[in-house]
């Protein structure tokens, strides 16, 4: 029998987020980026249109990163001195769409790096790349509250992406973006109630601020619990399609931020033999992380390992490719 | 198309002998209008009613088996679009190929060789696909020897030239491989084949259209063991093609209700490796690739591992006692439940306090800390057997263990029952680096 084919109908879509500013917006970004918009689940153009790639970020930290394995770091050695120098490798020679700042060093347990150089070092590599950035703080919540704002303003009217606003912790990281025009990681813990309360919470604050949310509905590393992360997506972005506006923000992953800390992607091969060469084997678990999520409907996805990039950028080439019927 | 419950019922026995496993004749047929159970374990229906039920009462997706005895791969029969509705039945089935014109003892041995250790699991790869790359029958009969000499793994025979496929399956019917392929030109003689040895054949069409009409024909010709390739081999229209076929078959279009079969097609491997995980992600049935490295199959099997998992089960680590770095008698003990994701926050800030430990994981059936502990399975009499079982006082020197902050009140009545003193520990896992500098470092 000849084959009718089956186009599902969806009343949604997934919101357009833009990233960075130009000179004419009123940053200094060569370009913007967009995330977001698509009106079919991934990668299925035949139903409906995906406007927008998914966009690979590259993830570069304010202070040597001591607990990367030597095989990673062995790319970055020239740079990781200097983080300006650090994003343009990343953009020029590995690929990368965006670069994410990651302020690890502002950790009070590290260096407890005051606000004013945090956002000394980000004006550094807002010169020295021209791409959109994303920005972590160190991931405590009591001292990132006290750089957000002071970063942000050093970044005003880049529209930069800042991370991370959560539940019971958003109104510092939202309040950053307001003040200077920002766009904000929303997180929740694998939650989709929560996701939603979240951005209802953010929107509360300022009902623009919607449509500058990207949503990280906190992902983990392939063999540690993908699978939850994988329906959880899977989920919102059909919630989106169905038009629940409230969940049809683009959705972002620190893949990296996961992956690394994992047995099968810094255990070397002596240790674990049957797992094969670990310089192949530790971009391939990054890269099997982020084709999962992508299959799930991940828009934004922060990586490390520039092999893993390329596979994931081609990857994605590959099912960017129209399969209209 | 499907029949209810009841239009079922009215040609059942009626008789309620719970031989099928249900308590009533009624409670069978509503199994056999979800699709749950076939009518065969039903052992006194007449063939009337089978005759008239069989169509409407099988599963969307026909259940295709490859192989025999304990290797029995079993393809299709799948009911979902995505996994979070129910658990997706049956994982993809991974074959490497193997051509008649290389060295095939060697890459048997590598193929034999794929099986890996993660996680308390084994993965391994299942199937042999032989290619008849050189295009000789005699060539393809002795690649077969060696296949059949050499591994009990499950084949696929890739031939399109019939006198190449019924040489070939001179050595291995009995082991009821797949064969691959019926296409326009042959299918007549290759579906006699498969119908003589009682092999699954995969029906290749170009494109899915042409697959479907081609699945016709053979199924007029008295076939239903089938799989089916479109064609398609760019990434995108592959996964395209896919999601249709499942779409489809789950509305009971006939001609697509049959698992399905992606071949890739990128050389490089590292590509390769990420066009094979978009087809497991999007439900291919049977995955044929060349990438024989280990480091390249742990993750893609790693993936096939978390995707099939149910996920209505909560995923559940090996309960007992797990070592974090080079940890010796004075090393801190945790413990937490098995619950993975519970388990995996906790290793991963345990691991990064740089301080070698144990962490015991309760079997709470898989529950997390306050589910569990509301549940009577993470209480002071279970933590105190777990603590027993893996005979936690012959590793250290210490008998001091550190529970969650959520669940302090067990401190007393753990410490009676265990004779361990307790240390309340931080109630979430990212206090757990401050909490083990203060007292371990």
């Amino acid at each position: 029998m000849a084959v009718d084919i089956l186009k599902e109908k969806y009343r949604g879509q997934v919101r357009e987020v833009v990233l960075g500013a130009t000179k004419d917006e009123g940053g200094t970004r060569s370009h913007t980026i967009k995330v977001g918009g698509e009106k079919a689940l991934p990668f299925l153009h035949f139903e409906g249109e995906i406007p927008n790639r998914p966009v690979v970020a590259m993830e570069i930290w304010d202070m040597v990163p001591d607990e990367w394995p030597e095989s990673l770091k062995e790319y970055f050695k020239d740079v990781y001195n200097d983080p300006g120098a650090w994003a343009k490798k990343c953009v020029d020679e590995y690929g990368a769409d965006m670069v994410a700042v990651r302020f690890k060093s502002a950790d009070p347990d590290l260096n407890d790096t005051s606000a004013d150089e945090c956002a000394a070092t980000l004006k550094k590599v807002l010169e020295a790349v021209s791409v959109p950035l994303i920005v972590y703080g160190c991931g405590k919540a009591e001292k990132d509250n006290t750089i957000m704002g002071p970063i942000g303003e050093a970044g005003a009217g880049e529209n930069l992406l800042l991370g991370v606003a959560e539940q019971e912790n958003y109104k510092s990281v939202a309040s950053a973006a307001m003040a200077n025009k920002h766009s904000v990681i929303a997180q929740s813990p694998i939650d989709i109630n929560i996701a939603k309360q979240l951005n209802i919470l953010i929107a509360e604050m300022s009902t623009p601020l919607l449509d500058r949310i990207v949503i990280d509905p906190t992902i983990a590393a392939l063999g540690y619990g993908i699978e939850y992360c994988y329906s959880i997506m899977e989920r919102a972005r059909f919630g989106a399609l169905q038009g629940d506006k409230m969940l049809a923000m683009p959705m972002i992953g620190n893949i990296c931020h996961e992956v690394w800390s994992k047995k099968e992607a810094y255990l070397p091969a002596d240790e674990e033999p049957g797992w094969g060469d670990q310089a192949e084997r530790s971009p391939a678990w990054e890269a099997v992380t982020a084709m999962a999520l992508l299959q799930g409907g991940i828009n934004l996805l922060i990586m490390r390992h520039p092999e893993a990039v390329k596979m994931v950028k081609n990857n994605i080439d590959d099912l960017m490719k129209d399969n209209s019927y | 198309m499907g029949l209810t419950g009841l239009e079922i019922f009215k040609h059942l026995p009626k008789t309620n002998c719970k031989e099928c496993g249900f308590p009533t004749c009624l409670a069978f047929a509503m199994a056999l209008a979800n699709a749950k159970i076939s009518l065969d374990a039903c052992p006194y229906v007449s063939d009337e009613a089978k005759e008239a039920l069989s169509s409407a009462a099988a599963p969307p997706i026909r259940l295709v088996k490859v192989g025999t005895g304990d290797k029995v791969i079993e393809m299709g029969d799948e009911t979902e679009i995505f996994r979070h509705d129910k658990r997706f039945n049956h994982p993809t089935a991974v074959a490497i190929r193997v051509k008649d014109d290389e060295d095939v003892g060697a890459k048997v041995d590598t193929i034999n060789n794929l099986v890996f250790e993660r996680v308390g699991q084994q993965y391994e790869v299942e199937m042999v696909a032989l290619v008849n790359a050189s295009g000789d029958a005699g060539k393809f009969k002795a690649a077969a020897e060696t296949v059949a000499s050499k591994t009990d793994k499950n084949v696929l025979l890739m031939a399109e030239d019939t006198a190449a496929m019924e040489a070939a399956l001179g050595v291995l019917a009995e082991r009821k491989p797949l064969l691959y392929a019926a296409t326009k030109d042959n299918f007549e003689k290759m579906t006699e084949l498969a119908k003589e040895k009682g092999c699954a054949l995969v029906v290749k069409g170009d494109n899915l259209s042409d697959a479907a009409e081609l699945v016709d024909k053979v199924v007029a010709l008295g076939h239903k063991e089938l799989v089916i390739d479109t064609g398609s081999r760019e990434t995108s229209k592959v996964l395209a093609d896919m999601t249709q076929i499942r779409r489809q078959a789950l509305k009971k279009v006939r001609s697509l209700g049959y698992p399905t079969i992606a071949l890739t097609t990128e050389e490089d491997p590292r590509e390769e490796l990420m066009q094979a995980g978009v087809y497991m992600s999007k439900y291919t049935g049977v995955l044929v690739m060349n990438n024989d490295k280990k480091e390249h199959l742990l993750p893609l099997l790693s993936w096939r591992s978390n995707l099939f998992t149910d996920p209505q089960k909560p995923a559940q680590v090996e309960p007992g006692m797990h070592v974090i770095g080079e940890a010796t008698e004075t090393s801190p003990v945790y413990c937490t439940t098995n619950f993975s994701l519970t388990f995996y926050l906790v290793e991963g800030e345990v691991s990064s306090t740089r301080i070698p430990s144990y962490i015991i994981s309760v079997d709470t059936g898989g529950l997390s800390v306050l589910t569990s502990y509301a549940d009577n399975r993470f209480i002071a009499e279970t933590i105190t057997k777990a603590l027993k079982d893996c005979d936690a006082e012959s590793k250290v020197n210490h008998k001091k263990i550190v529970i969650p902050g959520a669940v302090a009140v067990l401190k007393g009545k753990l410490e009676e029952e265990s004779g361990w003193e307790v240390i309340v520990g931080p109630r979430e896992a990212a206090g757990i680096g401050k909490f083990a500098k203060t007292n371990f470092a």
